[in-house]
């Protein structure tokens, strides 16, 4: 009955390889997410809520405050504000949901429900935890971003066949995200740490390129931007939904792929340290 | 529940041959200079243990003597500092998922997964062990009704009692049909009658052939359950033995409980005493004369022309064990 799970036998996946983690399957990180929809599958309000923060903003700033702009240029060609700020909102959807999943919701398991002592009691290793609840997190995420990407479309805002292309880009910016965020919830030791977070995020959301272009800022400013991971996001999906796509998409993806193997990297560690000692 | 007569009784693990084999009668834990230590804290100090298969084994101590890290290392979620462990044959750093497969645990504090029904506790904590779903279902409907919380299936796990809670981790547990159950003082914080049912469960456990380990501070659960048992302070072993052979060897058979008046100073009386027992201990509220015979004992107080307030012959039990060799000084 009982199926005996061995590091190093046939259920080691693709993960377990790029991730160099020791002891996790794709097969018992999968488990989380099971645990997780059985969860939610009696508070689907919440996933349902996730996905109107985003479309209100739209609603508000990119059609209401659009009519004021008109049209910005990118790339040296016009493109109505509309379609310009949607892309960024979807981005930094990704990035919202992606984060207060790997944060809120795992410092409350982990320091409080002890929900991980329990399931490490059990064949789960800590590398398989951390998968699984980062899995969890894209795929929320990318329930928002197809309802998102659904409005855009009806809203007559995606101007390129790349579109295609917006869901797994999303997922991306997901993993980046969830990853580091559940990696410093890591180091977090109570609830007030979380103004860090809401630090970290709301400047990103205001300033990285999400209302306005790059060129709006003096040129020092610009390199202060660049360096955070929602202008990598936001210039990722823009550039997918314009159809402006060129060389520097390979940065963006290159920017958050090494951002989310170090989170998840580091997460499984920490909770390795914190959990089994 | 509609689970057939011939699935009530919980599969017993005896013949779990795959990996025993040729070893069946090779301890189930196995343990050489097992250490644990925090920094400069040494938390368990080089102990040896040997568990074999089907004992109910117990560890007692006062708290922080070093029981949970023994049990953390055991449930290998905890790798020991120095010496050797083995569980079930293997080694806890290179097959911990493996061995942990085989094991059940019952933590000292619940660990249940509140945002879960009752029963869907039990059905994803055994998908942790690789179980079918329709393999922990029907499994899940035995061990509801082995802790006889059935009609709690659909509850939280929140509004019930602490004796449900334990229950429900018992019952946790025991998903995958474990080979060797942990219980990290599986009834501190109940009351008596949650405690007697939750005795009465593992004492049919241990009779189906399930390997008992325990922790406790409880020595009348370490008498009803354990068949034998050490007692750990500072991190080492005090003493080993079942309880019958630790009560010959650390106490007498019976005990006298002298009281004078409120005012007395009973180290006064200690010296009018001296001769009629081995030893004698004085607390601050009576006397306690170690004696094989208490009727004789007591006689001969009298003939000493002491007039004791209230006099009280008791047998000795595992409790004068564990204080003659832990010390009455609180810790923590």
């Amino acid at each position: 009955m009982t199926t005996t799970l061995r590091p190093g036998s046939g259920s080691e996946t693709l993960l377990a390889r790029i991730v160099p983690l020791p002891g996790t399957s794709a097969r018992r990180a999968s488990l989380m997410v099971e645990r997780n929809a059985l969860v939610y599958r009696r508070s689907w309000v919440i996933i349902v809520s996730g996905f109107f923060e985003p479309f209100f903003y739209l609603l508000s700033i990119g059609i209401g405050l659009g009519a004021l702009v008109g049209t910005v240029s990118l790339d040296g060609r016009m493109i109505e504000y509309t379609a310009f700020v949607a892309p960024a909102l979807l981005a930094s959807s990704a990035m919202n949901g992606a984060v207060y999943d790997s944060t809120f919701n795992i410092f409350f398991k982990l320091k409080y429900a002890k929900t991980y002592d329990a399931i490490l009691s059990t064949p789960m290793s800590p590398g398989d935890v951390a998968a699984g609840e980062i899995t969890w997190a894209l795929i929320r995420g990318l329930i928002y971003s197809t309802t998102f990407l659904a409005v855009m479309l009806a809203l007559g805002l995606v101007g390129s066949p790349w579109a295609v292309l917006v869901l797994p880009a999303a997922v991306l910016i997901g993993f980046g995200f969830a990853a580091v965020g559940m990696a410093a919830t890591t180091y977090m030791p109570g609830w007030q740490d979380f103004e860090f977070v809401q630090l970290c995020i709301l400047p990103m959301f205001l300033f990285a390129t999400t209302f306005y272009p790059l060129a709006t800022y003096p040129s020092a400013l610009q390199a202060v931007v660049v360096c955070t991971p929602l202008y990598h996001a936001v210039e990722l999906i823009r550039s997918l939904t314009t159809g402006l796509v060129d060389g520097t998409v390979v940065i963006h993806i290159g920017y958050l792929v090494v951002m989310g193997l170090i989170g998840l990297r580091v997460a499984g560690r920490r909770l390795e340290k914190l959990l089994l000692t | 529940m509609s689970v057939p007569e011939s699935r009530r009784q919980l599969s017993v693990p005896v013949a779990t041959v795959e990996v025993v084999d040729d070893s069946l009668d090779a301890a189930f834990i196995h343990a050489r200079g097992l250490t644990k230590r925090f920094g400069e804290f040494t938390a368990v100090d080089g102990i040896d243990v040997d568990v074999a298969r089907g004992e109910a084994f117990g560890f007692l101590g006062p708290n922080g003597a070093g029981k949970s890290s023994t049990m953390r290392m055991i449930g290998c979620v905890s790798p020991p500092t120095e010496g050797t462990l083995r569980i079930l044959g293997m080694d806890p750093g290179a097959d911990g998922p493996a061995i942990r497969a085989r094991l059940g645990v019952v933590p000292q504090q619940d660990t249940l997964d509140t945002e879960l029904s009752v029963r869907e506790n039990l059905l994803i904590y055994g998908r942790y062990f690789g179980m079918s779903r329709a393999a922990v279902r029907a499994k899940t409907d035995e061990l509801l009704d082995f802790v006889q919380l059935t009609d709690r299936a659909k509850d939280k796990v929140e509004p019930l009692s602490g004796g449900m809670k334990r229950r429900l981790t018992i019952a946790r547990s025991l998903i995958n049909d474990p080979d060797i159950l942990l219980l990290d003082e599986p009834t501190t914080g109940l009351d008596p009658q949650a405690r007697h049912s939750l005795w009465d469960r593992l004492f049919r456990l241990k009779q189906r052939g399930v390997t008992l380990v325990l922790t406790t501070h409880y020595m009348d659960e370490a008498e009803q359950l354990c068949d034998r048992l050490v007692v750990m302070d500072k991190g080492r072993f005090a003493a080993e033995g079942s309880p019958r052979e630790l009560i010959a060897t650390y106490s007498t058979r019976e005990v006298l409980e002298l009281r004078f008046g409120p005012d007395e100073d009973n180290n006064v009386y200690a010296d009018k005493v001296e001769g009629l027992v081995d030893r004698v201990e004085v607390l601050p509220d009576r006397l306690l004369l170690y004696t094989d015979d208490g009727d004789g004992t007591t006689a001969a107080v009298y003939q000493r022309g002491l007039l004791p307030v209230s006099t009280l012959v008791r047998r000795s039990t595992l409790e004068d064990v564990f204080l003659r060799l832990t010390g009455r000084t609180l810790v923590d």
